[in-house]
């Protein structure tokens, strides 16, 4: 994220949660519906809420007559947000626009009798409400549709690259752009420095090649994230928000995660119980140089799940329907690396556990977990680069969890970020990242080593 | 870097001298390439001090700025520049062959390209930077009152290495090559990747016949003579300090007071200082040589055969020189275009090398086994299509699920598209061919593997394709700030105090 002079939005109102969230959300939607800037932008930090605002405002703009057309980062999310849709406004008549591909699209969105599924934007053209991914509406020509539509949603916004938006901003007319600022910027393989700092950089997030030409669009925030526990709000908002810091819509003691069986004092079992306890858990491996794949690390992770589940966890949370059981879907797995997914992926199924979700983080951003365990990044690295520096990276996996999160680190993380600092070139006319990964990592360091459990 | 690559890089260290990472050659080199060892003055970036270049590794011209600030004495050098790298740039013109395109309408395609060698990539940079400096140049006859007419080639050299240094930034592209990347995409030295930018230590490496390559590399950086300068100088464009201080600085002085000799001693004083870079560049040539080029190099040589002759028709056309910023739509198409290539060169190189195809298989991107069974299957649907499962034991460890889409090569150079239909056991894969076996109800003739044949799936794309159209800049959008507007030759620079002496 960048610093930003002044944010709407951000007032809060009293010691509410809930009515501090439902002011910004009005803000948002007058913007939306009557102002008269062409885009408006909302920053929203992890759990804040940022699909049901997507959902209201695609409602509300529906009602008042507005052709609508969306736009997602990853087929997963179209699904997800047209189920949501379908779920909410049974007789909205949405449009899922998907490629040719087979199974192109989630088929458990047949179920929807207003939902209609289509490779040709033309057998859509009557529905209200029209999705699809960035890629799919890059290939909309313009000679396929009669005019714009007169408003988009552009979501995960800040995931998305200058260059996409640039490939179907022709498509319409005014857009609300959502999306998490702290969460992982967009990348490319190849070299991009011959751009930066230019306006339109392809490279850049498609937020920040909008904000560039247009400064003065309204910027809102959602102040209240209903995800995150009263344990993890403070911590993530200072660590990878702090100039647009939010907070937790539960209080201390409304998130418990307890376990039917005791545990058997192995170090495993006091972490779970740290983390049970504190809502973070820092199990840590002695001190020792190694390769991506770290078995015994990897082995760290899986007995850590294996026993989370082993236990019987239950939850309650402030919804109060009682202790509900914490189920393998429940549960996350995230690391930095796939190779360090699949190797986790293959101790988990020799132990027998199925069911759990084991990604990078890249693929769990945006996903909700009741309990997460983490590969720390630096775990085990003989350096720390840019790639395992990123702050995104890191707030993703800390940011996934309803209870309690549990990360799986060799020692030594501290020293090898002193001996790292970050070492960027500065480029002119790039706005500088706060806070850097550098910053963060040592705030969550810091944090986690309060709940810390030698192996 | 690769798992393979480490390990390489951990042998070379302990053996001493480089390990190979390539069985092939991976870069198209031209029969007679242009070797360029530029040198550049301490503190003024934009002021080239001197350069050693030529096609004959017995004959190079050896270019020098006695006094690299004097403005007259660098458009002089520039001019020389010109007269020495135009002939050669131009020399691929002219014989053009005729190439149908797809749109059906013929077009002409220079036969050959000329290359260009700079020792390392801040070779590439200076490059780029003498194209920048040059191309918005006037001369005199374009426009009489410039203040400081450039000679008459010098602009054009500029838009020639504007456009060698943008094609340079195309994975795979050949027209412009530093030899550093060249030798350490082919092997492995025991150094880190910065020491590796050293040519002369990185050649200690690869000369070592046994043990060694460390302590010839850390001479090649490190050793100096009794007066201080380097034994080894460096491969530039910087110079040893050393050698500018107790060497050019002293002789630079005497020709700025005018004493006789001088410019002949500061010309072989840069001599000294070129030589053996220049030797080092043959060397490493010579090295690259004994590689057999692969197999689809030559395909990736004809796209820059296109970018040559494209860049030939723009001058030919009178077109303005590139302008010094790309508008939205041309950085976004630059950008999609160089992740296809770079998507390409990676599959291509895989596929030419079985090393290459080693570490990708080691990362779970590709397996290789021998056909244990083929089912007969098809598709379901009106006109069922073959669609045989083949199931394989390998050793490696794909990241595969049901589903996930695999290709593999072919003979003719196609790629057979199909997808993994289950993971029978350990070791065991099924794949279900969804492609390339001709369009009759049974599959073509030899386009299905027969039980014992090695076959060689990837997890990645063969022939990746581009994104989709991007508008049209005059169609740029409101949120990248609009159409750029008229287009119109940029300027020249303005004149700026510090440029003047």
């Amino acid at each position: 994220m960048t610093v930003s002079a002044s944010v709407t939005g951000a007032r809060t109102a009293g010691d509410d949660p809930g009515a501090a969230a439902s002011a910004a959300t009005a803000a948002i939607l007058a913007d939306t519906l009557h102002g008269r800037e062409r885009g408006v932008v909302v920053d929203s930090p992890p759990g804040a809420g940022k699909s049901t605002l997507v959902v209201r405002a695609a409602r509300e703009l529906a009602a008042a007559g507005r052709p609508l057309m969306i736009v997602a980062q990853t087929n997963a999310q179209v699904d997800d947000l047209v189920d949501r849709l379908a779920v909410a406004d049974p007789d909205l008549p949405v449009g899922r626009l998907h490629s040719s591909d087979p199974a192109a699209y989630d088929a458990a969105l047949d179920r929807h009798p207003a939902v209609r599924a289509s490779a040709k934007i033309a057998d859509l053209a009557e529905q209200a409400v029209v999705v699809s991914t960035a890629a799919k509406w890059a290939h909309v020509q313009g000679g396929a549709v009669a005019e714009p539509w007169q408003h988009a949603i552009v979501d995960e916004a800040y995931q998305m690259r200058s260059d996409a938006l640039l490939a179907v901003a022709r498509l319409f007319e005014r857009a609300l752009f959502v999306g998490d600022p702290g969460q992982l910027d967009p990348f490319s393989q190849v070299g991009t420095e011959q751009w930066a700092g230019l306006s339109y950089d392809p490279s850049a997030s498609a937020v920040s090649a909008l904000l560039a030409h247009h400064p003065g669009l309204p910027q809102h925030r959602l102040p209240v994230s209903w995800r995150l526990p009263a344990s993890a709000a403070p911590l993530v908002s200072s660590a990878f928000y702090p100039y647009t810091p939010f907070r937790s819509g539960t209080g201390p003691g409304d998130r418990r995660l307890a376990f039917g069986v005791r545990g058997d004092g192995s170090a495993v079992d006091r972490v779970l119980d740290t983390a049970a306890d504190a809502g973070w858990g820092l199990l840590e491996l002695p001190a020792r140089h190694t390769p991506r794949t770290d078995p015994e690390a990897v082995a760290a992770v899986a007995a850590v799940v294996h026993r989370l589940l082993e236990r019987a966890g239950l939850t309650a949370d402030e919804r109060g329907t009682g202790p509900a059981p914490l189920t393998a879907d429940r549960v996350a797995v995230g690391t930095a690396h796939r190779d360090q997914a699949a190797a986790v992926r293959t101790a988990l199924a020799g132990r027998g556990v199925e069911g759990v979700t084991v990604d990078t983080a890249n693929r769990l951003q945006g996903r909700e977990y009741d309990v997460t365990v983490v590969l720390h990044p630096l775990s085990g690295r003989p350096d720390a680069t840019a790639f395992h520096l990123e702050t995104g990276r890191l707030c993703v996996l800390a940011s996934r969890h309803r209870h309690a999160c549990v990360v799986v680190c060799r020692a030594g993380v501290a020293e090898l970020l002193d001996e790292h600092p970050s070492a960027e070139p500065v480029q002119l006319g790039v706005d500088v990242r706060f806070p850097d990964g550098w910053a963060a990592q040592q705030a969550v360091l810091a944090e986690l080593s309060a709940h810390r459990v030698p192996a | 870097m690769t798992l393979l690559a480490t390990l390489a890089r951990m042998e070379a260290a302990a053996a001493g001298r480089a390990r190979p990472l390539a069985t092939v050659r991976h870069r198209h080199l031209t029969d007679r390439p242009l070797v360029l060892v530029p040198l550049t003055t301490a503190g003024e970036a934009g002021a080239p001090l001197g350069a050693l270049l030529g096609t004959d590794p017995e004959e190079p011209v050896l270019l020098t700025v006695a006094q690299p600030r004097d403005r007259d004495l660098r458009f002089r050098f520039l001019a020389e520049l010109a007269d020495v790298m135009l002939p050669h740039l131009e020399s691929a013109q002219d014989e053009v062959e005729a190439v149908a395109r797809r749109s059906g309408e013929e077009a002409e395609l220079c036969r050959d390209a000329p290359q260009l060698l700079v020792p390392n990539s801040g070779g590439v940079a200076f490059v780029r930077l003498l194209g920048r400096s040059m191309r918005f140049r006037r001369t005199a006859e374009e426009d009489p009152d410039t203040p400081y007419p450039a000679p008459a080639r010098v602009p054009l050299l500029g838009r020639w290495l504007t456009h060698y240094g943008e094609r340079s930034r195309v994975p795979g592209s050949s027209l412009l090559l530093a030899a550093t990347d060249l030798l350490t995409r082919h092997w492995a030295t025991g150094q880190s990747a910065l020491e590796d930018q050293h040519l002369g230590a990185l050649l200690g490496w690869l000369r070592a016949d046994g043990p060694g390559g460390a302590e010839a590399a850390l001479r090649a950086e490190t050793a100096r003579d009794e007066a201080g300068r380097l034994l080894v100088p460096p491969a530039g464009p910087a110079t040893d300090p050393a050698f500018d201080n107790r060497v050019l600085a002293p002789a630079v002085a005497r020709y700025d007071a005018g004493v006789f000799g001088a410019d002949v001693e500061i010309r072989n004083a840069l001599a000294g200082q070129l030589r053996p870079t220049w030797d080092a560049m043959w060397e490493a040539l010579a090295l690259l040589r004994e590689l057999p080029p692969g197999e689809r190099v030559a395909g990736r040589w004809e796209g820059d055969r296109w970018s040559y002759t494209a860049h030939r028709d723009r001058l030919r056309a009178g077109e303005p020189p590139q302008p010094r910023r790309d508008d939205a739509v041309t950085a976004a198409r630059k950008l999609a275009a160089r992740e296809r290539d770079q998507a390409r060169l990676a599959a291509q190189e895989a596929l030419d090398d079985p090393l290459v195809m080693a570490a990708r298989r080691l990362a779970g991107e590709a397996f290789s086994g021998t056909v244990t069974e083929v089912r007969p299957a098809y598709s379901t649907g009106r006109r069922p299509m073959p669609r045989p499962l083949v199931t394989l034991r390998t050793d490696d460890a794909p990241q595969l699920g049901a589903g996930t889409k695999v290709w593999r090569a072919l003979a003719d150079g196609r790629a057979q598209p199909g997808e993994c239909a289950e993971l029978p056991g350990p070791g065991l894969v099924t794949v279900r061919l969804t492609g390339g076996m001709g369009r009759g109800k049974e599959p073509a003739p030899g386009s299905v593997p027969e039980p014992g044949e090695a076959v060689c799936w990837t997890l990645f794309e063969h022939h990746p394709r581009g994104g989709p159209d991007l508008p049209d800049p005059e169609d740029t959008p409101w949120t990248h700030g609009g159409p750029p507007g008229e287009a119109r030759p940029e300027p020249p620079d303005p004149a700026t105090e510090e440029d003047l002496l």
